[in-house]
């Protein structure tokens, strides 16, 4: 009993773990897309996010050489790093589809495309020109993401449960939280919601529709950069590797949809798809790949479940941002 | 309530206001006051300049002439924000509100009001307006599970919440029921005994007179006159509106041999929100004839249109086709367009939105004629021939102004995109014709144009139907005058006997015979 007791509290330790660069990522979607900007950049945001922080962290570490890093400087300068690279990319997402209205899904999608590319492109070069063995580490810097409460150890698996993450993860909540509250609680939170409901209404209602629909655009890709801080940083130890964030930034967008667009569920929803992400390695299936395949399927699966059960529901509450994909055109006068 | 307000300072005063879009005269020369304590009715047929005009006092256009005064004070009212701290409200026709959101929040919706926010101190204010005027709305309730009327009254409570004094309604009761307008009404005069200045933009002339203390005409951007209600009645104020009969040389030709070639018996037509907008209408058309449909916009031209060529579902009735060629009698209603097709009909339609319902914007000109002829031609290929030809053929015998058959159509004016239009319908060389506003935003020669070749289909024994605006473009152009007002048909008149006055009172009565 015991047993399984903490071998729940090191499941749900290691999905939390997986769910956290989700969390950013799907409230930072969820901030743009209360905006009525569909941001399929996302994906390609959070990479960038990745790999600035380790390009920032890498120099950091390059100019101390061999001597102590300052905690402090070691962990602002790759979280400032990544908050600007993917609130760069979120800058040239907003500039296209807002100022010269490009269609959002192209560019969404060509931003994925790119945001990926070009990490890809620093990550290999700086691998090939200073790593060992092919690959780019920043172990250095990775554990000052990585550290914990100095007693968290010492509370067995209530400790691993709730202290064994490094910051982020804690920052992810709160973010996540904060997010929820300004949407529901505060003026520029409604301000918010109308002008991805109904532009033209907000607009009449003298709400700067262009401005509302940049900031939240470049603060939703901020926050989702982070994501990708933390996976690097703290989930890979600070290594780089092509490709292996994976398909993160596409379940952070499902996981959106999964959670109706309210961030206090994207948290829970970032777990339940960190456990199922997990969940393949935690069962022994011997030599069935496809019963893995399809267990890792079922995020997925579950928010098609999701979108069919509230489109069906038609519960307006339910539904996504009214003008959600559609750029806005003051009528002319 | 007049002798007082004759005395007292006006809320609102305009003096020799103009507008102008172009070279259309929106405006001319208006005149209005307004006092506290009145309720003032803005009357003038579609086009006569009614909202244009409310929209200048409520900041969205500026005049390009004339000054405001407010209380007595020059005013600059240059921005919505501008009308707003003059303490102006106005009540568009089409709501601005966001569905998902509670009634309070959309009232407090871009306020920066003093202090934290706080939705239930804000519903608690809502409700004590309510209240006040008697208004019967729950604050927390979501707009989209709203009738029409508890979104206007949202509306109505947005500019009474922003502390407004001076309140303008544009067609406010133009999506109510009877029942809806007189509660309406009843907290209209309630927030008048309260001092307020209140606007209302109408064409119903029983309104009016029920409603408003004095009443200003508007006609063709003309400033016409302002009269008190107590002294004037239907008959004066038709005359104001509608004006006199202006001679336009439109040729007009005996019908040959008229026949009976298009019934409709009893249709009734419901739109989604379940508001009847057809009720228990009966007409003919002949062939050989231009029967006019003239209305206030919005009355159901449309949805009558629209049932007759297989578009508009209608509930009950029959829409009966005599077909010239087997002398069968076949009923259109509920059938879809390709069904009426295959029935051996030959129906074209010139739809009131052009770019939208009857050309497609992006395609050029040939691939827009291929819209009727795509089921032509043997196999997976489409026939380009042909089309090409009608496409050169109408940019020829029409005058199309185009760079050649392949500019998009989109890239037209207004005029060529009706001509391209209207040249794809008549090539189909139809039996019956049916055109909505077909010289909307044409230019005089443009227009003409298309009264003759309208004149021409009728020589060949088409039934034309023409649904207009212009009451002296009806009177000259249409044989028959079918009226309709609120979806009901108000009067079938002879377009060679009818006088102007007439068909503007059939208009303006929006249920037969329960009007004072």
């Amino acid at each position: 009993m015991r047993d399984v007791l903490i071998f729940l509290c090191s499941f749900i330790a290691v999905a939390i773990k997986q769910g956290t660069p989700l969390i950013f990522g799907s409230t930072g979607e969820i901030l743009t897309e209360k905006s009525g900007n569909l941001n399929l950049g996302i994906p390609g945001i959070m990479y960038m996010g990745g790999v600035c922080g380790v390009i920032g962290a890498f120099f950091y570490e390059k100019s101390v050489g061999s001597g102590e890093l300052n905690p402090f400087l070691g962990v602002l300068i790759p979280f400032v790093a990544a908050l600007i690279g993917a609130g760069v990319l979120a800058l040239l997402y907003s500039f296209l589809t807002i100022t010269l209205r490009a269609n959002q899904n192209v560019t969404g999608l060509a931003l994925t495309t790119f945001g990926v590319g070009i990490g890809d492109f620093f990550g290999g070069s700086l691998a090939q020109l200073f790593g060992e063995g092919g690959s780019l580490s920043v172990k250095r810097s990775s554990s000052l993401f990585r550290a914990t409460l100095p007693f968290a150890e010492d509370w067995g698996a209530v400790g691993e449960l709730l202290l064994s993450y490094g910051f982020l993860v804690y920052l992810a909540i709160i973010i996540a939280l904060i997010a929820a509250f300004v949407l529901q609680r505060t003026r520029v939170g409604l301000n918010l919601r109308a002008v991805g409901e109904n532009p033209a209404t907000a607009d009449a209602a003298g709400i700067n529709v262009t401005r509302y629909k940049y900031v939240s655009t470049i603060v939703g890709g901020a926050i989702a950069g982070l994501g990708g801080l933390y996976y690097i940083m703290d989930y890979a130890y600070g290594t780089w590797s092509d490709g292996s964030f994976g398909d993160r930034g596409w379940l952070a967008i499902a996981l959106v949809i999964f959670a109706l667009w309210r961030p206090r569920t994207a948290i829970l929803g970032s777990f339940l798809f960190g456990a199922l992400y997990v969940l393949p390695a935690y069962l022994n299936f011997g030599e069935n790949r496809m019963v893995q395949y399809a267990v890792k399927m079922l995020p997925y699966i579950v928010t098609l479940v999701v979108l069919i059960v509230t489109s069906m529901r038609k519960k307006r509450e339910h539904q996504p941002p009214q003008s959600l994909g559609l750029p806005y055109f003051r009528e002319e006068r | 309530m007049k002798q007082q307000s004759a005395a007292a300072v006006p809320a609102i005063e305009l003096k020799g206001v103009s507008k102008r879009f172009g070279s259309v005269v929106a405006n001319s020369n208006v005149n209005l006051t307004v006092y506290k304590g009145e309720i003032l009715s803005i009357l003038g047929e579609n086009g006569s300049g009614k909202t244009t005009l409310m929209n200048m006092i409520s900041g969205i256009y500026f005049p390009d002439e004339g000054q405001f005064f407010i209380d007595g004070e020059e005013a600059i009212i240059a921005s919505p924000k501008d009308a707003f701290d003059y303490k102006i409200g106005m009540i568009h026709q089409h709501f601005k509100l966001v569905d998902v959101f509670s009634a309070t929040e959309n009232i407090v919706l871009g306020l920066n009001e003093a202090g934290k926010y706080d939705l239930a101190a804000a519903e608690k204010r809502v409700s004590d307006i309510c209240e006040r005027y008697g208004f019967e709305i729950d604050p927390k309730k979501n707009i989209y599970t709203m009738s029409v009327s508890e979104k206007q009254t949202v509306e109505i409570l947005k500019v009474l919440y922003r502390g407004a004094d001076i309140l303008i309604l544009d067609e406010p009761t133009a999506v109510l029921t009877p029942q809806e307008t007189d509660k309406l009404f009843a907290v209209l005069r309630r927030m008048r005994d309260d001092g307020k200045a209140i606007i209302i933009i109408t064409h119903k002339l029983h309104e009016v007179l029920s409603l408003s203390d004095r009443v200003a005409v508007l006609r063709k951007g003309e400033y016409i006159g302002t009269v008190n209600t107590a002294e004037t009645n239907e008959t004066i104020l038709t005359e104001m509106m509608v004006g006199k009969k202006i001679s336009l040389n439109i040729a007009r030709s005996e019908p040959k041999n008229p026949q009976v070639r298009i019934e409709v018996h009893h249709i009734n037509c419901t739109d989604r929100q379940g508001a009847k907008v057809l009720d228990d209408v009966t007409f003919a058309a002949n062939a050989g004839e231009i029967l006019g449909i003239a209305g206030i916009a919005g009355s159901g031209q449309r949805e009558l249109l629209e049932a007759i060529a297989g578009l508009q579902k209608s509930d009950s009735g029959a829409v009966l086709y005599h077909n010239p060629k087997t002398g069968n009698v076949d009923n259109l209603q509920n059938k879809t367009p390709l069904q009426i097709r295959e029935l051996g009909v030959r129906l074209s339609f010139v739809p009131e939105d052009r770019l939208g319902m009857g050309l497609v914007g992006n395609m050029d000109i040939i691939d827009n004629m291929m819209l009727r002829s795509y089921r032509k031609g043997k196999g997976a290929f489409l026939e380009r021939k042909a089309p090409r030809d009608l496409a050169e053929h109408i940019i020829e015998d029409l005058e199309v102004v185009t760079p050649s058959a392949n500019t998009p159509v989109r890239r037209l004016s207004g005029g060529n995109v009706q001509k391209v239009l209207v040249g794809r319908e008549i090539a189909a060389s139809p039996t019956v014709l049916m055109a909505a506003y077909p010289v909307r935003g044409l230019d005089i020669n443009s227009s003409y144009t298309i009264y003759n070749l309208l004149n021409e289909q009728k020589e060949r024994g088409v039934a034309v139907v023409f649904v207009g605006e212009d009451l002296d473009v009806l009177l000259e152009l249409c044989d028959r005058i079918l009226v309709i007002g609120g979806g009901k048909v108000t009067g079938i008149v002879d377009g060679r006997t009818a006088t102007k006055e007439q068909v503007g009172l059939l208009m303006t009565q929006t249920s037969g015979g329960e009007q004072a």
